[in-house]
């Protein structure tokens, strides 16, 4: 049974004089490979420059976590631990606070994280905690990784590390798979593509 | 030989040197052809381009520490990488890479030495050129440099038999053993590949062997040797050891198209000669035409070291029975017959047409009594020998 037809037979039969010069085959492979050369010479190459260069991996890539400010650089968390019971790793531990007077330009709900912590050596990037979260707080980048950790000590990140800087913000070109789908069909229809 | 002068020192010098820079950026172009060849980029790091990749390669090479294993024979693991450049840079001595140069109203060739045995001094220097190899393999007290520095003396010795009789038949239509005489002889585009095609498919064929470039590369064939021959190799000595063969791929190619593709001549070299001396004068008219012809050889070159590099990243490696047969019972014959064939058209009075009509025969010739001589093919079914006729019915 054959599953494809890529699958070549291998020529087992003797091999005709002309052949035997080996002169014909070495012709076939030197085309092959100069067809390699003068296409990576005038065209593009398929590989890229890696560190300076980067792929686009999508824009729900699970990457390194950020908890969201609002609009208005409020933290939108409000220490509902829904994101630390979604956790299948149980990366993620929290202490609520709650907000006193003067604090709301700080917090956008009563209640806030006073603490939020995320172990990376844990944390699996699932996107559960993205999922589960109701105030649209915590996300998993797209565009950045978790870098590496030389010491136990670098592993788990707390708030300083997770908190969206308000001068570099962070947007994605999708926020959820919908909204992805969505932006898939506009681009298909843009190309002129039948989904 | 006249006097030596500054001019020939200077010249001496700048082939030096030219040969080193060549063998240097030939592993540029190496990396730079098989990234392309695979779809890859290839070094781009070091400078634009990445053309500073030779120095940073040279560097690494000097800070890496230079290892001897405890029961090498210290003297000849010196002598090894040594004797590898040393010989490899004495080839280029005698190649001619122009014409001349009128300064002063002196005529200075553009050669190292211009002595009548070029071919001979090649061939000996070449044929020294594997003792690098052996030294090397036998002092490193290592079976698989050992058998290593084995393959590459036997597979030398295969070759250049094969290799010096292409070579006797363009002896034979040139009449010198120098090589500016047979790089002269072959003026304009009267080159000796048109009169020697299978001649030079032979000498391609060794010439590959000789320089161990894939496909015969097997004296340091990794996956069976480690590295070979230059497995406990490393730091500057290693380095030495790949810029030897660079180096060799260079003078190879310089030598082929030498032979064959005519040197520094080109199509309609006279017509450029009297032009440029009509326009700048005697001397520097002249001077100009020598450089435009040195163009016209290093371009020669440099498409033999792309081919070089071409064949390395399509072929793969000959087995070790395959190589010997190919050598042994392909090749040699087939040189002698080209030696014959040779002589009976220089004979004929009229080399070109001989030589192809000598060539005709003898294919027809052979392609009737193919089936006559061919050797039984032989196939390993279940542990038992049996021949393929039997297996198909």
């Amino acid at each position: 049974m054959q599953l494809t037809d890529r699958a070549k037979k291998t020529d087992k039969k003797e091999l005709s004089l002309l052949e035997r010069t080996y002169l014909p085959g070495l012709a076939a492979g030197l085309g092959i490979t100069i067809k390699h050369f003068s296409k990576s010479l005038f065209s593009k190459q398929v590989t890229i420059r890696y560190p300076d260069e980067k792929r686009y991996l999508g824009p729900v890539f699970r990457g390194h976590h950020i908890l969201k400010r609002d609009d208005m650089g409020r933290e939108r968390c409000t220490a509902c631990g829904l994101c630390a019971v979604a956790c299948p790793a149980e990366a993620i531990s929290m202490v609520a606070g709650e907000r006193q007077k003067g604090e709301e330009h700080l917090y956008r709900e009563e209640k806030y994280a006073a603490q939020y912590e995320v172990n990376m050596l844990r944390c699996i990037f699932c996107g559960l905690c993205e999922e589960a979260c109701p105030k649209e707080a915590i996300y998993l980048r797209h565009d950045e990784f978790v870098p590496v950790f030389t010491s136990r000590k670098d592993v788990i990140y707390g708030k300083d590390q997770l908190v969206e800087d308000m001068d570099n913000r962070y947007t994605r070109d999708a926020w959820t798979k919908e909204d992805m789908e969505q932006m898939w069909v506009e681009q298909r229809a843009a190309k002129g593509i039948q989904s | 030989m006249e006097s030596l002068s500054i001019v020939n020192v200077i010249i001496v010098l700048t082939i030096f040197f030219v040969s080193l820079g060549i063998a240097a950026y030939e592993t540029y172009l190496e990396r730079v052809v098989a990234a392309f060849i695979q779809d890859r980029v290839g070094p781009h790091y070091a400078g634009p381009l990445g053309l500073l990749q030779p120095i940073a390669d040279a560097f690494k090479m000097f800070f890496k520490e230079d290892f001897m294993p405890a029961k090498a024979d210290k003297l000849l693991f010196v002598m090894g990488p040594g004797l590898a450049l040393f010989t490899a840079l004495l080839t280029s001595a005698v190649i001619p890479f122009g014409d001349s140069l009128i300064i002063g109203g002196e005529e200075f060739l553009l050669q190292g030495i211009e002595v009548n045995i070029g071919i001979l001094w090649i061939f000996g220097i070449v044929a020294l050129g594997v003792y690098g190899i052996l030294i090397g393999g036998w002092a490193s007290n290592n079976k698989y440099s050992l058998y290593g520095a084995i393959r590459a003396a036997s597979s030398n010795i295969s070759y250049e038999l094969a290799m010096g009789m292409a070579i006797i038949a363009i002896i034979m239509t040139s009449e010198s053993l120098s090589v500016r005489a047979i790089v002269e002889q072959q003026h304009g585009i009267n080159w000796n590949i048109f009169y020697q095609p299978m001649g030079f498919l032979i000498f391609l064929t060794c010439a590959f062997a000789e320089c161990n470039r894939t496909p015969f590369d097997l004296p340091e064939s990794e996956n069976e040797l480690v590295a070979g021959y230059h497995t406990e190799y490393s730091s500057m000595k290693l380095g030495s050891y790949l810029f030897a063969e660079y180096l060799n791929m260079f003078v190879t190619s310089a030598l082929i198209s030498c032979l064959y593709f005519g040197g520094f001549n080109y199509p309609g070299m006279d017509w450029v000669h009297s032009a440029l001396v009509g326009v700048a004068g005697e001397a520097a008219g002249h001077n100009i035409a020598t450089f435009v012809g040195l163009g016209a050889f290093f371009t020669k070159i440099f498409f033999f070291i792309f081919l070089f590099m071409w064949v390395r990243w399509t072929v793969p490696r000959f087995r070790y029975d395959q190589l010997m047969n190919l050598g042994w019972k392909g090749l040699i014959p087939l040189a002698v017959v080209n030696m014959v064939i040779t002589a009976a058209a220089q004979l004929s009075g009229s080399p070109l047409i001989g030589s192809y009509i000598g060539l005709a025969i003898f294919l027809i010739v052979f392609v009737l009594i193919w089936p006559l001589v061919k050797p039984k093919s032989r196939m390993i079914v279940k542990g038992t020998t049996v021949t393929q006729t039997t297996v198909t019915q």
